[in-house]
């Protein structure tokens, strides 16, 4: 039981897909302007990366190995066509907001890196849950994202006022910087510094370290003449 | 009729940049710009697959895929975009792998200085969503080869860059946790505020 929790948990924090694999970093960041686009988005990729892990790993066992990326790309591909036309079906609006995003899950490499990495080795039951667990981990920082900007930009959450906007008589003046694109590079850059804080065997080591030359930095100077003297 | 084209080429370099406006490929984009070499490889790959696949793409979707295309087969109400996502998929795949085995019999050269990354190209978002991009610009056969080149030449521009900047910073001293990819995220992020720079360009 423990397992199965291991491997739902696991890519939450420890091995986050996109905080620390670098995966599926596009849409993560085209989509996050508002909470209600960025939820949809989680659902569809939760729902393909763990259908798709799902299947894979029902046929991994009759798939020739040379063409399998062609096998996974065709069941991923069918899944996100399902998604895609059910958005269109019951949410027409906000297919229109994720535009092309939807159809990118396609190429999203958390989904084929983990029909590569786990659905190729284990049972189908295994798989979903790591599929879902997978989706989790992309999710929470999704949503970090999509909360912050939104909150941030607008002063609502989810088209619920939280901070009274100055043109409704309030005093917050809504700071357009949020909703801008590039902000979310930076937002992801400082979550993952707020992660490697917490986790940290997560921190890369450097190439190069500063050489301590200077006399003042040395972290044990040795004993001076002087200081013999004093003791 | 050159002005549309050189016009849709600048505005696919600059203004909607793959990678720093829209931000497609990023994964490949932040994983191979430690070394400028490694990136410009990748960025003539990345100009080479998206001017050949754009393209075949317009064309499948122009004469078999979109509303009423198929008239010219007497089936004038079947309606196919839907399998847009996978048929695009899979022409991506096969050019690729068909440009592979194209230059490792004939320009065995760039074959060896690509490497890996045309392999890796299949599952580059950026690729399919010029593709994406494509169709819902709705672009003729010949603006569709100038955007999928102007496409290219923005993400190889885009990398080159990233990669300058990395080559640099690694002699930085930074906090620990920054280190490696936040650092890049952040740079990449400044970046993207520069390319901004660029959105009100009229031609």
């Amino acid at each position: 039981m423990s397992n199965y929790s291991e491997i739902l948990f696991r890519p939450v924090f420890k091995e986050n897909p996109i905080a620390l694999q670098m995966l599926g970093i596009c849409s993560a960041l085209a989509v996050t302007s508002k909470l209600y686009p960025t939820l949809i988005m989680c659902v569809a990729l939760t729902v393909t990366v763990s259908l798709s892990n799902f299947f894979i790993s029902m046929i991994r066992n009759i798939t020739p190995s040379n063409i399998r990326i062609i096998v996974q790309m065709t069941i991923i591909s069918s899944l996100v066509i399902l998604v895609d036309q059910a958005l269109k079906a019951y949410d027409y609006e906000t297919s229109k907001t994720l535009s092309v995003f939807v159809g990118l899950i396609i190429t999203n490499c958390i989904v084929m890196g983990r029909a590569e990495a786990f659905a190729m080795q284990n049972p189908p039951g295994v798989s979903f849950l790591d599929g879902f667990g997978n989706g989790l981990g992309y999710s929470v920082i999704l949503i970090i994202l999509g909360t912050i900007r939104e909150l941030f930009g607008t002063g609502t959450i989810l088209e619920y006022e939280i901070f009274p906007l100055v043109q409704n008589g309030g005093w917050y003046v809504p700071n357009n910087f949020f909703l801008l694109p590039p902000v979310s590079f930076i937002l992801i850059g400082l979550i993952i510094w707020a992660l490697r804080a917490w986790q940290k065997d997560q921190i890369e080591e450097p190439e190069f370290r500063m050489s301590h030359n200077s006399p003042e930095i040395v972290p044990n100077p040795p004993p001076t003449p002087s200081s013999k003297v004093a003791s | 009729m050159i002005e549309n084209y050189l016009n849709i080429f600048i505005n696919a370099i600059f203004i909607e940049n793959l990678a720093l406006s829209v931000f497609l490929g990023m994964c490949t984009f932040i994983a191979i710009s430690k070394k400028i070499e490694a990136a410009i490889g990748l960025g003539i790959a990345v100009i080479v697959v998206l001017a050949i696949t754009v393209p075949i793409n317009n064309l499948i979707y122009n004469y078999i895929l979109r509303d009423g295309a198929l008239a010219w087969a007497g089936l004038s109400d079947v309606d196919l975009s839907f399998v847009g996502l996978i048929s695009y998929i899979g022409v991506i795949a096969a050019c690729v792998q068909i440009l592979e085995m194209f230059l490792d019999k004939y320009v065995p050269v760039l074959y060896n200085a690509l490497g890996i990354f045309l392999p890796l190209i299949t599952v580059n978002c950026a690729i399919l969503g010029a593709s994406l991009f494509m169709v819902e610009k709705d672009l003729y056969f010949g603006e569709s080869i100038a955007y999928g080149l102007g496409a290219g030449v923005g993400w190889a521009l885009a990398i080159t860059i990233l990669a300058g900047i990395r080559e640099k910073l690694k002699y930085s001293d930074m906090p620990e946790g920054l280190q490696g990819l936040g650092s890049t995220f952040i740079i990449v992020g400044l970046m993207s505020f520069g390319f901004m720079s660029f959105g009100g360009i009229i031609l």
